[in-house]
C-alpha cells in the first residue's frame, strides 16, 4: 500500500517538474500558462491521491481539496490569459487572432 | 427547496472540513445558514425527476473522460516541453456553445482548458474566444469540432 502511495507522489512530483520546465522552455506568455495550468492540476491530483492511499481516514478532505482544485485552476488561468492579453503586446508568433472581435485590437490600457 | 438544497451542500462541506464533534455541528449549521441566505440567490439549477439520471451521466461519463483528457493533455505538454525545437502553431480562435447557463458554461470553458492544447480566455455570450497551441482550422465550426465536441455532447445531455 505504501509502495502505490510514493508511486503517486512521484508522478505527481515529476508532473510539477514538468510542469516548472514548461513554464521556462516556453516562449511566450500563453503557452508558459498552458504548461502551467495542466501540470499542476495533474500533479496536485496525483499528489492528493497519494497521500490518499497512505492515510485513507483523510479521503473526504482530500477529495473536496481535488475538487476545488479543479474548478479553481482553470478559473486563475483564464484570468490571467485575459489579464496578459489586455496588458502586454501580442506574441509575435499567433496564425490566427479571433480573440481581436471583442478587444478591438487597440491597446486597452 | 433551492434553499434546503443550497443549506445541505454548505453544511456537509463544513462538516466535511472540520469534522463530525457537536461543537462543529452546531457553528457549522449556523454559518451554513447565513451563506445560504447570501448565496442562494445567485444559484440556478432545477430538481427534478431526471437528476438521478444526469448526476449519473456526470459521474460515470464526463468525470472520466474528463480525467482521460487531462492525462492526454500532461503527456502532450512533457511532449512538447522535452522536445527541442517546441512544435508550435498558436492563435486565437472562438467557438459557438450550444449550452444555456453560466454553470454549464463554466464547466465547458474549465474542461477546455485541460483538454490538450487549449486554453480558454473569455466568454462572451454564447461565444468562447480560446487560445491553442496547435491552430487546426479557420471558421469556428472547424475548430469546435477539435476542440468541444466531445464535452459539449456530454454537458449537453447533464445540464438540460
Amino acid at each position: 500500500m505504501e509502495i502505490i502511495s510514493y508511486i503517486f507522489l512521484i508522478i505527481g512530483g515529476l508532473f510539477y517538474l514538468l510542469g516548472g520546465l514548461g513554464i521556462l522552455r516556453m516562449p511566450d506568455v500563453f503557452n508558459r500558462i498552458q504548461a502551467g495550468t495542466k501540470a499542476t492540476t495533474l500533479g496536485a491530483f496525483s499528489v492528493l491521491i497519494g497521500v490518499m492511499i497512505a492515510h485513507p481516514e483523510w479521503w473526504l478532505k482530500l477529495l473536496l481539496i481535488i475538487i476545488f482544485i479543479v474548478l479553481a485552476n482553470p478559473i486563475g488561468s483564464s484570468v490571467l490569459a485575459k489579464a496578459a492579453y489586455l496588458s502586454f503586446d501580442k506574441p509575435k508568433n499567433l496564425v490566427i487572432d479571433q480573440l481581436q472581435d471583442i478587444f478591438g485590437g487597440e491597446d486597452n490600457d | 427547496m433551492k434553499y434546503v438544497a443550497t443549506f445541505l451542500v454548505l453544511f456537509v462541506i463544513y462538516i466535511l472540513l472540520a469534522g463530525f464533534v457537536i461543537d462543529e455541528l452546531i457553528l457549522g449549521a449556523l454559518i451554513a445558514m447565513i451563506l445560504t441566505l447570501i448565496i442562494a440567490r445567485y444559484v440556478d439549477y432545477k430538481i427534478d425527476v431526471k437528476l438521478p439520471y444526469r448526476l449519473a451521466v456526470f459521474g460515470f461519463v464526463y468525470i472520466p473522460v474528463f480525467i482521460w483528457q487531462l492525462i492526454l493533455s500532461n503527456i502532450d505538454v512533457a511532449k512538447r516541453v522535452l522536445s527541442i525545437q517546441i512544435p508550435l502553431n498558436p492563435g486565437f480562435v472562438k467557438i459557438k456553445t450550444e449550452l444555456k447557463g453560466d454553470f454549464a458554461k463554466l464547466i465547458l470553458a474549465n474542461s477546455i482548458t485541460l483538454t490538450p492544447g487549449t486554453l480558454s480566455v473569455d466568454i462572451k455570450g454564447d461565444t468562447l474566444y480560446i487560445h491553442t497551441v496547435d491552430v487546426k482550422g479557420n471558421t469556428a465550426e472547424e475548430n469546435k469540432k477539435h476542440i468541444s465536441a466531445t464535452f459539449e455532447k456530454i454537458l449537453g445531455v447533464v445540464f438540460k
